[in-house]
């Protein structure tokens, strides 16, 4: 249960919010009736979750009611965590567990990547890993002085070159150096580019590919996505899987009252794994993605309440 | 999953447009579409639903505009109420007399503050005013050195101060000012979560040291729902003035500029729109519903296009094409110019119907650069004079650029539409210009003139679009 609870910790207020409305609901008695539905999808909807995926989930709990003739909403609610849960698309093993193993971390501006690199080397320094950072955001003004201070604060090598070169012959340098180090885990930050960029992404595109076709270990590419972002997100995911092939997501930034909703959407729709949410600004905050939990977390107490 | 939201409601008008009367059952579904499409543009949804209900009455009740059709009345209608919904007018900058002006900038984290403050110390020198940036963010690693970077590339002093205290940076930043004779103080301040109770703290003690003119949130385009709660909670404890709204030249619809305002009525001031320190512009309520509702940004394009135009086009290009007599060469110019606006593909989505064509594959993006083969094969003369293309020309233009006459004579077709159109653009523009009656300043009118074209009908919008698509076949 530790890590359940320190999820919930941190997604604590998320669930304030959806608790209050639910609440709400439930307030208004075991009727499962229109006005419950009705509300149910607004409580979704305001978790960005989006007003189709919203409807999927009604339509499917509402026919599921009524067949297994649910007695109240409480009931109707304890399934919709298993619902929400079997939505996302689960990963099969832990990426950053494996060794040796590259992970190139992209996605739009501030969507909090190079943050999340250096907690990632942060963790997995302190597991006794031998970690290397390579800092392809050459566009940044800064960028390279951001995660150099990250792998200072991790106590770990970072590969950089000056701002302005290439960010593909950063990231072959940070393989060659890698096989120099034998290094176990390679974490890769990318500049921030809106999907709606064609030359960018295109540029992003051939820097993915140099790695993939230089790189002896294991590579893959992680979308790390704002949990404040809306509907949006899904455009932005499906046009980085569109050039990049993803490999899975990243949620950053699920402390504030953002619900991250748009997670369960591109992770359902493109079937990629959400690997894991940041709830909070210390290293320790981020943390494996568990759809259950993060169903759970977000909606559970609730249905026992 | 979701479905295109311009075409969805494009179906929907076309629909209504066929009838020549609307019920309100007619109205409810229309509704329906709409709540949709603002849902999908992130508007909050509570914002929606009074939208909604405020909106459907008064298409029931609305002063029917005689010239329009029903359908088109309920657009309208829809178009009217959330561009009054964002803030009627445009707003600017306002300084106060107070020397220096402060400017603060708050927002979350990765919202695009320390780029905004850059952009809009830009803006202000470009206005001939002296600014100032000032690093806050104590605590994103690099920050200062980020402004630093920014500023230094655009010649605008930093202050960085020293410590960790961003209070009595803020503070000592002003002085600098004061003493570095500076007329404007932009601070940045650390990006936060408006949960975060002593980041708010520090916000609230940056502004009771500095007591800024003027506060601007700066607020991500994509974000989503949850921007209701952000907004609210910043404009209760630092209540900002305005908004900046960051990231726009992605294809976020923004319906959140819709929320803050409903939510907190503080008015969108700038956007925010791409890498460089010049894309920081005016905000315009009606391009933005328009965006909002997926009609496509059309204005804001044909701004950007004239904008090339005036830097670019030499002064006889510009007359000819204002006489309609466009040329090979103007056709190649053109051809130019739309590839640095992002191409046909981002041209066509800008156009109400764009992003249909696009979806449904008809449209070739390499097709103008066939043409562009086709015109250096060309002679001088030939470009030039078009007219004088006969068979044995073509014979050997195709030859030259490796094509069949049929491309040859459909690169014509083109031309010859294209021309035509222009003719009928300009014609309204320089009808506008002649009204004004100031000849001499051709570079100045031809700038104005362009949004004449905002005059085009839907049909030859419609025949830009014919012209673009299907070039494949």
């Amino acid at each position: 249960m530790g890590f359940f609870d320190r999820i919930s910790e941190g997604l604590n207020r998320s669930r304030d919010r959806f608790k209050e409305q639910l609440n709400v609901l439930l307030d208004r008695g075991p009727d499962v009736d229109e006005d419950f539905w009705e509300s149910l999808e607004e409580t979704l909807i305001l978790g960005d979750i989006g007003v189709q995926a919203a409807d999927e989930i009604v339509e499917n709990l509402r026919d599921q009611a009524k067949r297994k003739a649910l007695p109240d909403a409480q009931s109707v609610l304890d399934m919709l965590t298993d619902q929400i849960a079997d939505t996302f698309f689960e990963a099969e093993e832990d990426l950053f567990e494996k060794n040796p193993q590259l992970v190139m971390f992209v996605g739009v501006n501030g969507s909090g990547k190079t943050t999340t690199v250096g907690k990632i080397a942060a963790a997995a320094h302190d597991d006794g890993r031998s970690v290397l950072l390579g800092s392809a955001d050459t566009f940044r003004a800064a960028a390279i002085e951001q995660l150099e201070v990250w792998a200072n604060r991790a106590d770990v090598e970072i590969v950089t070159r000056e701002r302005g070169s290439d960010p593909a012959s950063v990231c072959y340098e940070t393989i060659e150096r890698a096989e120099q180090l034998n290094s176990d885990l390679v974490l890769i930050d990318t500049a921030g580019r809106l999907h709606t960029s064609d030359d960018l992404m295109r540029e992003l595109q051939k820097v993915v590919s140099v790695v993939r076709k230089r790189s002896q270990m294991p590579v893959a590419t992680l979308l790390v996505i704002d949990a404040t972002t809306g509907q949006n997100g899904l455009q932005q995911a499906r046009e980085f899987n569109k050039a990049l092939d993803l490999d899975g997501v990243i949620v950053t930034k699920l402390d504030g009252t953002a619900k991250g909703g748009i997670a369960l959407a591109i992770s359902h729709e493109l079937s990629l794994p959400i690997y894991k949410i940041g709830v909070g600004e210390g290293i320790e905050d981020l943390q494996d993605f568990d759809a259950h939990d993060f169903a759970r977390a977000l909606i559970g107490d609730m249905s026992h309440a | 999953m979701l479905e295109n939201l311009s075409e969805r409601l494009q179906s929907i008008f076309s629909g209504l447009r066929s009838k020549g009367r609307l019920t309100e059952e007619d109205i409810d579904s229309a509704m329906r579409e709409i709540r949709m499409a603002l849902l999908e543009a992130d508007v909050n949804f509570k914002v929606v639903k009074t939208f909604i209900k405020n909106t459907k009455e008064r298409c029931l009740t609305a002063d029917v505009m005689e010239s329009l059709t029903p359908a088109q009345n309920v657009v309208k209608v829809v178009l009217d109420e959330l561009t009054e919904l964002l803030g009627r007018t445009d707003s600017k900058l306002v300084m106060s007399s107070r020397i220096p002006n402060v400017i603060m900038l708050v927002g979350l984290q990765g919202s695009g503050k320390t780029t905004a403050a850059a952009k809009l110390a830009y803006l202000l020198k470009q206005q001939k005013h002296n600014p100032l940036l000032v690093a806050c963010d104590v605590y994103r690693p690099a920050a200062a050195d980020q402004l630093q970077t920014l500023g230094d590339e655009m010649g605008v002093r930093v202050y960085r101060g020293e410590g960790q205290d961003p209070v009595k940076i803020a503070q000592e930043g002003v002085r600098d000012a004061i003493d570095s004779l500076r007329d404007v103080v932009i601070i940045d301040t650390a990006g936060r979560l408006h949960v975060d109770e002593d980041m708010m703290q520090e916000a609230e003690a940056i502004k009771a040291a500095v007591k800024p003119d003027q506060i601007l949130m700066v607020v991500d385009a994509m974000t989503g729902q949850d921007v209701v709660n952000v907004a609210d909670a910043f404009a209760q404890r630092v209540d900002f003035d305005g908004v900046i709204m960051s990231k726009m030249d992605g294809d976020a619809r923004g319906g959140g500029a819709l929320s803050i305002r409903q939510v907190t009525g503080k008015p969108i001031k700038f956007i925010s729109t791409g890498e460089k320190p010049d894309s920081l512009e005016e905000f315009h309520p009606d391009r933005m519903a328009k965006r909002i509702l997926g009609m496509g940004d059309m204005i804001s394009f044909i701004e950007t296009a004239s904008k090339m135009e005036a830097d670019e086009i030499q002064e006889d290009e510009a007359e000819r094409m204002a006489r309609g007599t466009l040329n090979m060469n103007d056709f190649i110019m053109m051809q130019q110019q739309i590839s640095k606006m992002g191409g046909i593909s981002k041209l066509l989505s800008a156009l109400p119907g764009g992003d249909k064509a696009l979806k449904q594959g008809n449209v070739n993006e390499h097709a103008l650069d066939d043409f562009v083969i086709i015109i250096n094969s060309m002679t001088k003369e030939e470009r030039e004079h078009p007219e004088i293309l006969n068979g044995s020309r073509k014979a050997r233009i195709a030859a030259g650029a490796g094509v069949q006459v049929f491309q040859v004579n459909q690169l014509l077709k083109r031309f010859t539409e294209t021309r035509k159109m222009m003719k009928q653009m300009m014609g309204a523009t320089q009808q506008a210009q002649n009204q004004k009656g100031k000849k001499g300043k051709k570079r100045k009118k031809t700038r104005r003139g362009i949004p004449g074209m905002g005059g085009m009908s839907m049909s030859d919008l419609k025949k830009m679009q014919d012209m673009l698509s299907g070039l494949d076949e």
